[in-house]
């Protein structure tokens, strides 16, 4: 009755965590909104550039990791503990496969010559400066809450490999996915806004 | 008052319903970027956001468990959220787009 | 065993100081994840950085005593009003109340044993003096201390050499503590309620601790992604601030203060939650309006989180926001002055007795109506114009956050210092230095409204001769308010050195926390309470003489 009470209480708190979370991204979507209303055709160039083949497919490895890892909580809490482990692993392996093709889109981007700062950018118009200024940004900030997404899920699977994380302990486990859901759902917000603009 | 907070029960949780909201997220996914190749005008940045809020409102509610939480403080949040970001977001733009 | 309402203090059990836990020495406290030690924690820290902002004060008002003073260089001038700025803003007046009255207290008051996250209640410590000694660090590299103001505006901040990258990470650093503090803040109340206590049981304090919580949460993120943002501006030039690339600063501005606005209730609100507490123990009467008080505390979270503009009036940004903006303010000074009304009803017909922490609840509201009024009349546009950048401005945001949180604070360590180390005070040395501070306060910062209304612009390190004279007067204030401070914080000094023993009741409160031993055990509560009335319901409560 305690443990279910404590329960509770962690979820509360984890939520609470997401809201920041899902303000620390707003502060990027008032100046994207702002930038894009003052420039839309600009927008709408360099959007265009982004490989949208690329976006797609991370959109689907995200929503796909999304579903591993509801999966790995359920089968956690139906006692199949190999199952989820298997489905943890599967949602990390997701998780670097979204990382190594932004690591390939940013690559190329760079290769080309358009990075904040560079000669190249700095000789276009201003809105699509800001594009990929708000570009660069906003996406490494979510890469960046992938990657530590993908530690706290190894941290998960070491603990579900020790035992700590059990079918009687699932809490850890579901905070774990609750902040990886969080992830999904910013990036299927962040896909449409820079690389669909029509 | 702590008794509308006890959580979602594996009850009514099924393996099904994961899979069919993951095959409703690529369909989504599949019309938001066929969409993008259309002309909608003014309107486009409007279905735009609706389409991704359904599919937010998909992981939510069902991958994390949103719709099976029982208590005000779970039902409140993300409306909280969401109208904290208009307003923000909002009333800058009573600044930015009046100048 | 319950007597008239009164719990039978446990003596038999060790106070939290005694407590022998894993580790020993410092590492008890620095490594505790007690609530009551993480509280004393955050005051002892937050005392020391107070003391080193006032210093800074002191200097600022030493080198403005004459014009043409020339105590010291100009950069270093702007350097000194920044980090006044930023220690008192980010590491004094934001964190104080709740970081060290909340954390100690608010468990207690809904009758828990400790926060909902403990561990994360130490980590906040962690964050916030990991934060403070990253924002010192920063004045000794990377180009020396900043000189933007506390502000950071862009474009400026974005050019200037200082290291402003290292003084944004602090504050940066600083806001996952205060978020993390929000999140423990909000969890714990709605969670740990002991049995019986309702939200309309909820002691007034804990519902401005709540309502601010909230704000910590929604509000912090975005000066987080602000300030990251200007880190990224600075190292790789994306643009988003620079308009020879398209930015816009007016857009700093909003952001900035999307959080900075709401960042004043998170100051104010505890404090208000303080007053609430105190004047009904010392009218020996049941608060006025409980709901309306209550409800008004989420008010003013709310509509203050709408009003942001009202500092960007003369930036550029349009009419059409400038007049939203306008009104919104004018709307939000309403739940403020339900307060007000409130407490004084609240005080009228009760047997008042002014002691020290009712002399400081006093001064609170006096001093707060002057600072809300006059920030009335710089929300008025026209008025803006002439006023914005003066010391108008600055004496009124010094009127509603030393005269307001400070003396709120100050109503708060003298309301409950027995309570948290069972020991009390000297009651008249505590009124002569409450005497000292109100005269040197409004000495220094009256002045300061007048020179403002006459074009005194802020920030200015020097001035022509027509300003000397209030000047003089200001700076001469200075002295009588440091020298207030100092009799009251070493008459507190006194107390935990050689102090009587206090009781475990000495003001008659009727919350939970004077219910239990002064200082509190462990856990705070032998048996969770199961609670029959409301937190002001003095009836038949025994008043114990000291």
């Amino acid at each position: 009755m305690e443990s279910h009470q404590d329960d509770t209480g962690s979820k509360i708190g984890m939520w609470l965590f997401l809201l920041s979370e899902i303000l620390l991204f707003g502060g990027l979507f008032i100046l994207y909104s702002s930038y894009r209303y003052k420039n839309p055709a600009d927008f709408h160039l360099a959007a265009w550039e982004l490989n949208r083949a690329l976006g797609t497919l991370n959109t689907l490895i995200l929503i796909t990791s999304s579903l591993f890892m509801a999966l790995s909580i359920y089968f956690l809490r139906k006692g199949g503990r190999n199952l989820s482990m298997l489905f943890l692993c599967a949602t990390i392996f997701l998780g670097l496969l979204f990382l190594g093709v932004k690591y390939v889109e940013w690559t190329a981007k760079i290769g080309h010559g358009l990075y904040p700062n560079s000669l190249r950018l700095l000789g276009r118009s201003k809105g699509e400066i800001l594009f990929y200024g708000l570009y660069y940004s906003t996406t490494g900030l979510h890469g960046l809450h992938v990657l530590v997404g993908l530690l706290i899920l190894s941290v998960m699977l070491v603990l579900m490999m020790k035992g700590k994380v059990n079918e009687n302990r699932f809490i850890p486990l579901e905070n774990t996915g609750l902040y990886w859901h969080l992830v999904d759902i910013i990036w299927i917000f962040l896909f449409p806004l820079f690389y669909l603009i029509p | 008052m702590e008794s509308g907070l006890k959580g979602w029960s594996m009850k009514n949780n099924k393996f099904q319903t994961y899979l069919l909201v993951w095959l409703g997220l690529v369909i989504l996914t599949a019309i938001t970027v066929s969409m993008a190749g259309m002309n909608l005008g003014p309107m486009s940045i409007g279905i735009v956001l609706a389409v991704a809020a359904i599919k937010s409102g998909l992981v939510l509610g069902y991958f994390m468990h949103l719709k099976y939480e029982t208590g005000l403080l779970f039902k409140l949040m993300i409306p909280i959220v969401l109208a904290v970001l208009t307003v923000f977001i909002g009333l800058t733009f009573t600044d930015i787009a009046f100048r | 065993m319950a007597k008239n309402g009164v719990l039978e203090p446990a003596h038999s059990i060790t106070s939290f100081y005694k407590y022998q836990g894993k580790y020993h020495g410092t590492f008890a406290w620095i490594l505790s994840t007690d609530h009551k030690r993480i509280g004393l924690l955050y005051l002892f820290s937050i005392l020391l950085f107070f003391s080193v902002a006032v210093f800074f004060g002191f200097l600022m008002r030493l080198k403005l005593i004459a014009p043409g003073f020339a105590l010291m260089k100009p950069q270093m001038y702007n350097a000194i009003f920044t980090l006044h700025g930023i220690i008192q803003i980010f590491l004094v007046v934001i964190p104080a109340i709740p970081a060290i009255f909340g954390n100690f207290f608010l468990p207690i008051q809904i009758g828990a044993r400790d926060m909902a996250f403990p561990r994360v209640n130490l980590l906040s410590w962690w964050l916030y003096a990991s934060g403070a000694i990253i924002v010192f660090l920063s004045l000794f590299t990377g180009g020396g201390p900043v000189d933007t103001g506390w502000t950071f505006y862009a474009p400026y901040s974005l050019r200037t050499t200082v290291n402003v990258p290292l003084a944004v990470f602090g504050v940066f650093v600083l806001g996952m503590s205060s978020i993390l503090t929000g999140v423990n803040l909000v969890t714990t109340t709605h969670w740990l309620r002991a049995p019986g206590m309702s939200w309309f049981r909820l002691p007034l304090f804990v519902w401005g601790i709540y309502a601010t919580a909230w704000v910590q949460i929604l509000a912090t993120p975005v000066i987080a992604i602000t300030l990251v943002l200007i880190m990224i501006e600075r190292y790789f030039g994306v643009g988003v601030f620079d308009p020879a690339k398209g930015g816009d600063p007016i857009l700093y501005q909003h952001l900035f203060w999307i959080y900075s606005h709401p960042a004043v209730y998170i100051i104010i609100l505890p404090a208000m939650g303080v007053i609430s507490e105190v004047i009904p123990v010392f009218a020996r009467k049941n608060i006025y309006g409980y709901k309306a008080i209550a409800f008004s505390s989420i008010a003013i979270a709310s509509v203050g989180s709408l009003v942001w503009g009202h500092h960007m009036f003369v930036s550029g940004q349009s009419d059409l926001a400038s007049v939203i903006f306008s009104l919104l303010t004018f709307l939000v000074a309403v739940p403020s002055a339900i307060k007000v009304f409130n407490w004084v009803a609240t005080l009228y017909k009760g047997s008042i007795e002014l002691k020290p922490p009712m002399l400081f609840a006093l001064t609170f509201i006096f001093l707060f109506s002057i600072g809300g009024l006059t920030g009335l009349i710089q929300g008025a546009l026209a008025v803006n114009m002439h006023l914005h950048d003066t010391y108008w401005v600055v004496g009124h945001f010094h009127y509603i956050i030393f005269g307001g949180m400070g003396f709120g604070f100050l109503a708060a360590i003298h309301y409950w210092f027995p309570k948290m180390f069972g020991k009390m005070y000297n009651w008249k040395r505590a009124a002569w230095g409450w005497l000292i501070l109100f005269i040197g306060f409004n000495v220094l910062y009256f002045p300061m409204l007048i020179l403002g209304w006459e074009g005194m612009p802020r920030r200015y390190y020097d001035y022509p001769p027509q300003f000397h004279t209030l000047h003089l007067i200001s700076t001469i204030g200075s002295w009588i308010l440091i020298a207030g401070l100092i009799w009251i914080f070493f008459n507190l000094f006194q107390a935990l050195r050689k102090g009587e023993r206090a009781g475990d009741n000495p003001w008659g409160g009727a919350t939970l926390e004077w219910q239990i031993p002064s200082p509190p055990p462990m856990e705070n509560f032998e048996k969770i309470p199961t609670v029959e009335k409301g937190p002001y319901e003095f009836g038949s409560l025994r008043i114990e003489k000291l």
